[in-house]
C-alpha cells in the first residue's frame, strides 16, 4: 500500500535505519538533517509496496559508497544522488519509475529519499540488504544472480563514469571501489536497474517502512519513559543477548576495511559475564563467555542502555553502557546460497552461521 | 610560584591560593549575578602577595549559549563547493539560537581532500566579495570553514588574510583552530566561538580588571581553564572563548586527583543534589564520547565523562518503599533539614543520626530508619562507581565535595577511599594546578601505528611548548589511533594530547 512519508517518518527512519545498520553503513545523521530540511518545507516522499510495481517498471538502485570520515567533511548534496540517476537513466536510454535503497541499514537509507526530492519519482519500500554490508556485492540481487552491471558513480566536481560490463558481482566491487577511492573516498553510485519483477522475488520487501516503524517504537518509548530496548525487541523480535559495558574497543584497518575487536564486561544480570564482538565495519560475531551467540548474517546490533541508541563500530569507545540485540536475518540471505555472500564463512570466519533467537 | 584558582559555578565561586603543588588557603563564596563582585570577594580574602598567575574557570560563556543572551550575530564563509551546498551552516542548530545567531553565509569554491589534495582551489575573489560585503553591512564576527581544513589549514589560512585585508574590523574564527574532522561540528565550533566574541571582550577585561583591583601587579598573569583541564592564555580565551565552556567538572577531577596524589581511579563529587562520577587516566579525566551538545548545538568537543546521580547531602528521603532522592532541598538544607531544624528528612540527617556525619549543636530527631538509607546511599554509590569502572581490577576513589560523608569508606571494587583536605574547593584546586597542553588531531597516511604515534606526538609537544609549557616535564595524556575504513593507504585518524607544567 502506498503511503507518505512525513517529517515524523524522517525522524524515525534515522534511527530505525542506525539500528538496522549494525554497527556499519555511517551515521544517517547528516543525511537526516539534510532530509529533515526539505521535509520542513512540507515536502513529502510517496513510498510505495514492491507488490504495487509493474513488473516491467524500471528501478533506480542507489547508495553512496566511501568513507564516512569523507562523508562527514565533503558535505553530500542532494543533487548529487539525483545526478548518479539521471547519468544512467541516459546510459540505458529510459526513464525510472521509482528508485530504491541498496542499502536500509545506515546513512544509505536516505539516499533513495534524496535522489526522490529532484527526480519526483516515488521510493520503492524496499532494499538489497534488509541491514547494512561491507561489501556492495552482498545483496538479495547478489545472491539472486541477477545482472551486476551497469553501474553510474557521480561525484560533485561533474566526474561521471559509468562502469558498462563486469564478469562477476565481486568484480562490479572492486571496479566501483577504485573509481570511488580516486574521487576523494565518495560517491554517490546508481548501480545496476531492477525490474518491479526482479524486485518483488529478490529484494527485501518493506525494509523502509519497517526501519520507520522501529524508529517510532523508540520514540514512543522514550515518550512514555519506558524502556526503548524492549520497545525494539518486541518491534524487530529481537534476543537481548547482553548487557554490560565496552571495556576495550581494538580497531586496524585490513584491505580498506574497519576490523577489530570490542569486549564488553557484563553489568546487571550479565554481572561476572564477558562478551566480545568482532567486527569489519559492521557487527559480524557476538560471544559470550567464549561461546558464539550471533553470527552474520543475522543482525547483531549494540544499543546505547538508555536510549536504545545504536552504536557503530567506529563510534563505540570505552566505558560506554551497551545491550547486545540478535535479530534473525530474513530467509534468502540464511539460504544455502545467501550463506556463499554474507554467511561467517563469506567474511573469513570458519564458523557456521547462528541465529540469535533460537 | 604561587597561583590563585578560581572557579565561578552556580551557586559558589570557589578560590584556592597554592604554593607550588601545596595548599596555602581556600574561600568559598556565593556566585554573584554579575560574577565578577564573586570573584573580588574570593580574591580579597586570600593572601595577594607574590602570585605568579590567578586561573578562572567559568560557566559565564555556556550560560550565555543556554540562554541566548548576550550573543552577537556571526558571518559565514564555507570553503567546499561544489559540495555541500544543501547542508548550510547553522543546519542543526536549534531555531531560537540560530535566529539570535544567523548573519549571512557565503559558499566559496574549495576544500581539501582527505589526504592533503585540493578538493578545489580557493575561490579567492569570492573571498574578496564576501568580506566587502560583511564590512558593509557590519558583520564582524566571521567564521571560515573548509573541508579537511584541520589536515590542511592553508586555504582557511588565506581566507581569513583576504578577509582582515578588505574588512579590518573583522574578528575571524577559523574552524580548523577548534581541531575535530567533522566539518558541520568544526564550524557549529566556530559559529558558537564566534557569537561569543563581544562578551568575552567584555569579561576577560573585566577580569583583569578585578585582578588589578585586587592590588595583583603587572608580574601577575591571567589564564582560563579550558574543557581538557588545561590552561588557556587571556589573549586566547578572548580569541576562542567556547574553550572554556564545561572546565568545572574539569577542575574538580584535576583538583580531586591532585590532592590525593592519584593518576589513575575514580573521582565522585558528592554535592547537595547530585554525585558526580568521573574517571582519571594519568591524572586527567576519561573524556565522554563522541558528540555532544552544548546548548543544542553538536559539536565534537572534547568534555570529561561524567556519570550524576541523584544523590546529595540535601536529598530527600522517602518512606515506603524507602528511596534517597533526586529531589534536594538544595541550598535550603541549612533551613528544611531535621539537622537544622526543619521538617524534610535528608541524607544529611542520617548520616547525623547513625554518626557517619558529626556536626556540633545538633537538636534531636526522630529519623528510625537512617541506617537502612545509609545502606541504600552506600549502594547506590558502589553501584555508581562501578559503572565508571573499565576493568574488575580494584582501584581508588576520591570522594570530594560537601556531600562525601556519603561516600562508605569500603566498597566492592575500590582499593581505597581518599578523602584529601580541601576537597571542598578541588575546582579551585584543579584550576591553580592546570597544566599547558598540545593537541594534535589529524589523518596521517602512508605510516604505521608507531611512526604515525610518534609524528603526532612531536606536533603536539610543539603546540604546547608553543604555549608555554615546559619542554622536558610534557607528558602524553591521551592517544587515540583510528584506521579509516574505505581509505587506501593505512590512512589512520591520530589524537594526540600532551600537558606539562607552565614555565
Amino acid at each position: 500500500m502506498s503511503r507518505r512519508l512525513n517529517a515524523q517518518d524522517i525522524d524515525d527512519l534515522a534511527v530505525g535505519a542506525w539500528i538496522l545498520g549494525t554497527g556499519g553503513g555511517g551515521s544517517p545523521y547528516l543525511n537526516h538533517l539534510n532530509m529533515q530540511r526539505i521535509a520542513s518545507t512540507g515536502t513529502e516522499f510517496e513510498l510505495i509496496d514492491p507488490q504495487e510495481l509493474a513488473d516491467e517498471a524500471q528501478v533506480a538502485v542507489v547508495s553512496t559508497m566511501g568513507a564516512p570520515l569523507v562523508m562527514q567533511e565533503r558535505l553530500q548534496d542532494t543533487s548529487d544522488v539525483a545526478r548518479a540517476v539521471e547519468v544512467m537513466a541516459d546510459h540505458i536510454g529510459s526513464k525510472f519509475d521509482a528508485v530504491m535503497a541498496t542499502e536500509i541499514g545506515g546513512s544509505n537509507a536516505f539516499q533513495p529519499l534524496m535522489a526522490a526530492v529532484h527526480l519526483g519519482i516515488p521510493i520503492v519500500d524496499a532494499d538489497a540488504m534488509g541491514r547494512a554490508y561491507p561489501e556492495a556485492q552482498m545483496t538479495s540481487f547478489a545472491i539472486g544472480g541477477l545482472q551486476p552491471w551497469p553501474l553510474a558513480l557521480v561525484d560533485p566536481r561533474g566526474v561521471e563514469a559509468v562502469v558498462t560490463h563486469v564478469p562477476t558481482w565481486k568484480w562490479m566491487e572492486r571496479a566501483s571501489r577504485v573509481l570511488t577511492i580516486e574521487t576523494g573516498s565518495m560517491a554517490a553510485t546508481c548501480k545496476a536497474p531492477r525490474t518491479g519483477a526482479e524486485i518483488k522475488q529478490w529484494s527485501v520487501v518493506n525494509s523502509m517502512s519497517f526501519a520507520i516503524y522501529l524508529g517510532s517504537e523508540v520514540r514512543k518509548a522514550r515518550a512514555q519513559l519506558e524502556d526503548p530496548i524492549q520497545a525494539i525487541c518486541a518491534a524487530a523480535k529481537a534476543s537481548i543477548l547482553f548487557a554490560g559495558k565496552i571495556v576495550d574497543v581494538d580497531r586496524k584497518t585490513t584491505g580498506g576495511f574497519l576490523k577489530g575487536v570490542a569486549l564488553l564486561d557484563g553489568l546487571d544480570e550479565y554481572a561476572g559475564s564477558e562478551a566480545r564482538l568482532e567486527f569489519q565495519n559492521e557487527w559480524l560475531i557476538a560471544r559470550r563467555d567464549g561461546n558464539v551467540v550471533a553470527t552474520v548474517p543475522h543482525l547483531i546490533c549494540l544499543l546505547d542502555a538508555t536510549s536504545g541508541e545504536a552504536i557503530g563500530t567506529e563510534t563505540a569507545r570505552y566505558g560506554q553502557r551497551v545491550v547486545l540485540i540478535g535479530i534473525t536475518a530474513p530467509p534468502l540471505f540464511r539460504s544455502e546460497e545467501g550463506l556463499k555472500y554474507v554467511g561467517p564463512r563469506a567474511m573469513g570466519y570458519e564458523l557456521d552461521p547462528t541465529d540469535p533467537c533460537q | 610560584m604561587r597561583r590563585i584558582g578560581i572557579d565561578v559555578g552556580g551557586t559558589n565561586t570557589d578560590g584556592a591560593l597554592l604554593d607550588g603543588s601545596e595548599v596555602v588557603d581556600t574561600v568559598k563564596t556565593p556566585t554573584t549575578s554579575d560574577v565578577l563582585s564573586g570573584i573580588r570577594q574570593a580574591l580579597d580574602e586570600l593572601s595577594r602577595d607574590n602570585i605568579g598567575a590567578v586561573v578562572i574557570g567559568t560557566t559565564q560563556f555556556t550560560n550565555a549559549v543556554v540562554q541566548r543572551s548576550k550573543l552577537n550575530r556571526v558571518g559565514f564563509v564555507r570553503i567546499g563547493l561544489p559540495a555541500g551546498r544543501s547542508l548550510p551552516p547553522l543546519s542543526g542548530w536549534p531555531p531560537d539560537l540560530a535566529e539570535v545567531v544567523r548573519g549571512q553565509t557565503f559558499f566559496v569554491k574549495g576544500g581539501v581532500e582527505y589526504d592533503g589534495r585540493a578538493f578545489e582551489h580557493l575561490d579567492e575573489l569570492a573571498v574578496v566579495e564576501a568580506a566587502k560585503q560583511f564590512a558593509d553591512n557590519g558583520t564582524n564576527a566571521i567564521v571560515v570553514s573548509g573541508s579537511f581544513s584541520p589536515i590542511d589549514p592553508q586555504q582557511e589560512n588565506r581566507a581569513a588574510e583576504l578577509i582582515a585585508e578588505h574588512h579590518p574590523g573583522a574578528q575571524i574564527t577559523m574552524s580548523h583552530q577548534l581541531g575535530q574532522l567533522g566539518l558541520l561540528e568544526r564550524e557549529n565550533a566556530g559559529g558558537l566561538n564566534a557569537c561569543l566574541l563581544e562578551l568575552a571582550a567584555s569579561v576577560i577585561s573585566a577580569f583583569a580588571s578585578a585582578i588589578d583591583q585586587a592590588g595583583l601587579g603587572a608580574n601577575t598573569r591571567l589564564f582560563l581553564t579550558q574543557n581538557n583541564g588545561t590552561l588557556l592564555e587571556v589573549e586566547a580565551a578572548a580569541k576562542y572563548p567556547v574553550l572554556t565552556f564545561a572546565s568545572g567538572p574539569t577542575n574538580s577531577m584535576r583538583g580531586a586527583a591532585m590532592l590525593a596524589d592519584v593518576t589513575e581511579g575514580l573521582v565522585v563529587d558528592v554535592g547537595g543534589t547530585t554525585a558526580d562520577f568521573g574517571a582519571l587516566v594519568s591524572g586527567y579525566p576519561r573524556q565522554a564520547n563522541a558528540a555532544v551538545e552544548i546548548g543544542g548545538v553538536r559539536t565534537l568537543f572534547q568534555l570529561p565523562d561524567v556519570m550524576s546521580i541523584g544523590l546529595g547531602g540535601g536529598s530527600k528521603i522517602y518512606r515506603s518503599p524507602l528511596r534517597i532522592g533526586p529531589e534536594s532541598v538544595g541550598q535550603k538544607l541549612t533551613k528544611e533539614s531535621l539537622t537544622f531544624g526543619g521538617s524534610v528528612p535528608t541524607l544529611t540527617d542520617a548520616a547525623v543520626a547513625t554518626g557517619r556525619l558529626d556536626l556540633p549543636g545538633v537538636p534531636q530527631f526522630d529519623l528510625s530508619n537512617a541506617s537502612e538509607v545509609m545502606d541504600l546511599a552506600t549502594r547506590m554509590i558502589a553501584d555508581g562507581a562501578d559503572r565508571m569502572k573499565l576493568s574488575s581490577q580494584a582501584v581508588p576513589l576520591v570522594a570530594v565535595g560537601g556531600g562525601a560523608f556519603a561516600v562508605p569508606d569500603q566498597m566492592a571494587g575500590i582499593s581505597e577511599v581518599l578523602r584529601p583536605a580541601y576537597g571542598n574547593t578541588a575546582n579551585a584546586v584543579g584550576a591553580a594546578l592546570a597544566e599547558v597542553s598540545g593537541v594534535i588531531d589529524r589523518v596521517f597516511y602512508g605510516l604505521g601505528h608507531e611512526a604515525a604515534l610518534a609524528e603526532a606526538t612531536q606536533l603536539a609537544t610543539e603546540d604546547a611548548v608553543a604555549s608555554g609549557a615546559a619542554p622536558n616535564l610534557i607528558e602524553v595524556i591521551e592517544v587515540e589511533d583510528l584506521p579509516l575504513a574505505y581509505m587506501p593507504g593505512d590512512a589512520r585518524r591520530v589524537r594526540v594530547r600532551v600537558a606539562g607544567p607552565l614555565q
